[in-house]
């Protein structure tokens, strides 16, 4: 008795968690702060009302929710033109994006019932595969622990010749005599323990070379994929896109998926916008040309003039935690700069005697172009040629030593300080990140998508429920029901699990409809056999899902295997393909063994005498 | 149904030759022909632009090559107002936005921009060794399962179905030049699986039929077995071949390539649970010994009354 309760929990439960994919979402608009100081509120809510209605466009109705206000219309179109209008009225300090808004009520929320996640291919959106550049990271680094080795060099007086970062991931510093070497050699060490150091000579030098560790290495490029993997979520956040998905995917790349995005081109601009800072200290008159480079100015508006900067990079962009424009006692533009503990302490270090000099705040940009493909190793790798723009954009005289939070006053105009604080932002990145995959599917694509899709399942079912009903009769009434709650089961664990369903999904849902239908047809041969051996009716039936589970079991079980390993191996949509065919084989399973057994125990079991079985 | 009994295994010569001819075809097609690799495994850009009248893919591909764009391949995709324009070239972020502006002419054309894609050809040589190894790990990993499952000669039997059932997808797919995309390995990967269901259920009624027949060759109780399980073999099939056709007609174009794969896999997939898997079976001399659990030694002495 226990198990026909257990079975009728289970698929109330099914037929709960399976209802809110019935509601449609609604086209919303989603209005947020820019600013965590910007509130959500009635007024603003008023505010976007009044907006619409003097554009003369047509909402459903508006909700303040905990993170943004929602304003649902009935059609795409609405909700794009209210986007336009939208935006350009509230302007920066807010945030409009466009949404999908679930339609479930309220008591089904509230037991946590959700519809599925549609993929981007049935939604319509974005997809970014980008790959940091860990060598660019890598030479960078050394760039930094080059300056800073000279630096440290310097304080304790000991005369170097050289300072050399190499491609290998080494330093090499050279003296002209070993004592100098050994000098150095118990200054660095204490301080350096990244490094292992090596000493060599030659007719000439003396040379002690210092090679990243692999653990620092490790750490190096783990830190890349952090800061870039932050960076990037920022840069998504300004974006304003609803449930945006940056992800790391390996060691060296990021994921990031934007579902409902019309304009790809801004979001590509926006995101792959490469960049990095270096804060170098303008060149003293005097000092040896070898030792400075020139630099132009990036706006080249303002001023003219190119700057005479030393060679030496006091911190970089990665030392950078943030930076903010806002106004100081005088109610003069300025902006707020952020360094990281060490990056204040390298600061402090330089501005300490540096007081009344210039620094210099350089914008670097990564502008990279394809040109070509060749192989590397046996493997097809694209041939990319990095061109790097160096220019200035604030050059301002040190008033006192700085530490890890300093200003830069004396600015224009609140625009330029906006302007520089967004600059010094973008600079904030580890290492150059590169595009290595992009779809983009419009959204009249995925509804068309979801339309065809659930159209030939319906068609599907429908056939095979024909052709079950009229090949097995009554059983095929039992295995048609099976089949039909089989599929309810699969909506309702996907949407409790919170699955992707992706248009190879949707084929995996359909393939499920005409395997499934495999277990019950292996049962009724069985049993059908067994009458035919001459056993009693109940006898056989008994036998024919005794017998049966065990090929059912075997036969599922290497389909799942397969599954699985698909699952493994594969990205994205194949992912969602896997996904469904693993919860549909496993409730076919359920549904084939248990519950057409309980339909047909509850028909025929109670009679002794069974005549005739309609099978 | 059962009644019809069918000299399965007396036809097995023919089949064996009908196989290997296959089999040899669809090699000779990959080596020469390859596959038709689709964008996921080639890297490139790929821009799906629609309509609003049947496109003229001449004087697109002109203006392509006017506008500097190096031997860019068109085609129709489904309609006549839907168009797939292929280009090697390395990435751009705008060359979505690009391309979209110079079919639109300025205004002339009403185009619009239904997907773009990039795969950087990197990504593309990834995935193609994944693919890859994705089907000899599921191949690898069934026939371990089978061996513990059954027995040895079952596993071998099984696996060599299993290899001569993608070898023919492979060969169509080549032979036609389909285009191969990611969609259509995930279909060949269910063809694993669903031919392998398959495969299980005929070789769990041989093991069963060995172990119940008193009497009779192996060839005589394989061919029985198949009899038997020949009624919901092809039920199976036809069930999921009429949900086959229904996603292949009303699916639309970007699962087509997906359904095609799956639908001939099944259709092979039946063909070699019965023919290959068998006459691979009775080639190893499969008897009723090699089905018997091991015996340990002391245990013979007790049986003796």
């Amino acid at each position: 008795m226990w198990k026909y309760a257990l079975i009728l929990c289970v698929l109330l439960l099914g037929a709960v968690y399976a209802i809110p994919n019935i509601y449609p979402d609604d086209p919303a608009l989603q209005v947020s702060g820019a600013r965590s100081s910007i509130v959500q509120d009635s007024r603003l809510q008023n505010r976007v009302l009044r907006i619409l209605d003097e554009a003369g466009i047509q909402y459903l109705s508006s909700e303040i929710g905990e993170k943004n206000l929602l304003v649902r219309f009935a059609d795409n179109e609405a909700q794009l033109r209210a986007k336009t209008v939208v935006a350009s009225a509230l302007g920066d300090d807010y945030l409009v994006a466009l949404n999908l808004a679930p339609t479930t009520p309220d008591w089904l929320v509230n037991i946590g019932a959700y519809p599925m996640k549609l993929g981007l291919d049935l939604r319509g959106g974005v997809h970014f595969l980008m790959e940091v550049d860990m060598e660019k990271a890598l030479t960078r680094r050394l760039d930094v622990y080059a300056s800073e080795i000279k630096g440290l060099l310097r304080e304790e007086k000991v005369r170097y010749r050289q300072v050399e970062a190499l491609p290998d991931g080494s330093i090499t510093v050279t003296f002209t005599k070993s004592e100098i070497r050994e000098q150095a050699v118990s200054v660095l060490r204490n301080e350096y323990r990244e490094f292992r150091f090596e000493q060599s000579e030659d007719d000439s030098n003396f040379y002690l070379k210092a090679t990243l560790l692999s653990a620092t290495l490790k750490q190096i490029e783990a830190y890349a994929l952090q800061q870039n993997l932050t960076t990037i979520r920022n840069r998504v956040n300004e974006l304003g896109v609803a449930e945006p998905l940056v992800q790391r995917q390996g060691g060296t790349r990021i994921v990031v998926e934007l579902p409902g995005i019309q304009d790809a081109t801004l979001a590509k601009k926006i995101i792959g916008a490469t960049a990095n800072l270096e804060f170098r200290l303008e060149a003293k008159q005097d000092e040896l040309r070898s030792r400075t480079e020139i630099y132009e100015f990036r706006n080249k508006a303002n001023r003219q003039g190119d700057v005479r900067v030393e060679k030496d990079i006091i911190v970089t962009g990665d030392s950078v935690s943030n930076a903010n424009a806002s106004f100081d006692e005088n109610g003069q533009p300025q902006v707020n700069i952020t360094l990281d503990s060490k990056g204040g302490k390298l600061m402090n270090r330089v501005t300490r005697n540096a007081v009344g000099r210039g620094m210099v705040v350089l914008f670097l940009e990564y502008p990279s172009r394809v040109i070509g493909t060749e192989v590397v190793n046996g493997k097809v790798v694209e041939k990319r040629k990095v061109f790097e723009e160096k220019s200035i954009i604030s050059l301002a005289t040190i008033q006192t030593s700085l530490g890890n939070q300093f200003r830069i006053t004396g600015l224009d105009s609140p625009a330029e300080s906006s302007e520089l604080a967004l600059l010094l932002r973008a600079g904030s990145l580890a290492a150059p990140i590169y595009f290595v995959e992009e779809r983009t599917v419009g959204p009249s694509l995925g509804q068309e998508n979801i339309d065809l899709g659930v159209k030939s399942v319906q068609i599907g079912l429908l056939l095979v429920l024909a052709f079950m009903l009229l090949y097995y009769r009554v059983f095929g009434l039992f295995a048609n029901i099976a089949l039909t709650v089989n599929l309810m089961l699969l909506i309702a664990v996907m949407s409790i699990l919170s699955a992707t369903l992706t248009l190879p999904g949707i084929a995996g849902i359909v393939l499920t409809v005409g395997m499934a239908v495999d277990a019950n047809v292996l049962i009724f041969s069985r049993i059908k056999e067994e009458i035919k051996g001459g056993s009693a009716i109940q006898t056989a039936i008994h036998a024919g899902y005794e017998r049966a589970f065990q090929t059912i079991f075997d036969a599922n079980i290497t389909t799942l295997l397969v599954a699985v390993i698909l699952f493994a191996v594969g990205t994205g949509p194949i992912k969602g393909f896997a996904v469904t065919l693993s919860i549909g084989i496993l409730t076919s399973m359920f549904t084939a063994i248990v519950l057409t057994r309980a339909m047909v125990n509850l028909t025929y079991g109670g009679r002794a005498k069974v005549k005739k079985l309609w099978i | 149904m059962s009644e019809l009994t069918f000299d399965f295994m007396g036809k097995r010569k023919i089949a064996a030759v009908l196989s290997i001819i296959a089999i040899v075809l669809s090699v000779a097609s990959l080596a020469y022909k390859q596959l038709a690799f689709g964008l996921d495994f080639t890297g490139g850009t790929l821009i799906e632009v629609g309509y609003k009248v049947p496109a003229d893919l001449v004087s697109i591909r002109e203006q392509l090559s006017n506008a500097g764009y190096e031997s860019p391949m068109v085609q129709n995709f489904g309609s006549e107002t839907d168009v797939l324009v292929r280009l090697a070239q390395g990435y751009t972020p705008e060359v979505g936005e690009q391309v979209l502006s110079t079919l639109s002419g300025n205004g002339q054309y009403e185009v619009e921009l239904r997907r773009s894609e990039f795969v950087g050809s990197q990504v593309g040589e990834e995935l193609r060794e994944q693919g890859g190894l994705g089907m000899l790990f599921a191949l690898g990993a069934v026939m371990l399962y089978v061996a513990l499952r059954f027995q040895l000669k079952f596993s071998l039997g099984a696996v060599v179905a299993l290899g001569h059932d993608v070898i023919i997808v492979l060969g169509l797919f080549s032979w036609f030049q389909w285009n191969f995309d990611l969609t259509v390995l995930a279909a060949i990967m269910a063809v694993i699986g669903y031919s392998l269901n398959d495969t299980i259920v005929v070789f769990d009624r041989i093991r069963e039929n060995f172990r119940l027949m008193r009497k009779g060759t192996s060839f005589e109780i394989i061919n029985t077995s198949l009899n038997q399980t020949l009624g919901r073999t092809l039920i199976t099939s036809l069930t999921t071949l009429i949900v086959l056709v229904a996603l292949f007609v009303f699916g639309g174009e970007l699962i087509r390539g997906f359904a095609v794969a799956l639908t001939v896999g099944v259709l092979v997939g039946t063909y070699s649970s019965i023919y290959v898997a068998s006459n691979i079976l009775l080639a190893l001399g499969i008897c009723k010994e090699d089905l018997i659990p091991p015996v340990k030694e002391g245990s013979e002495l007790d049986e003796i009354p």
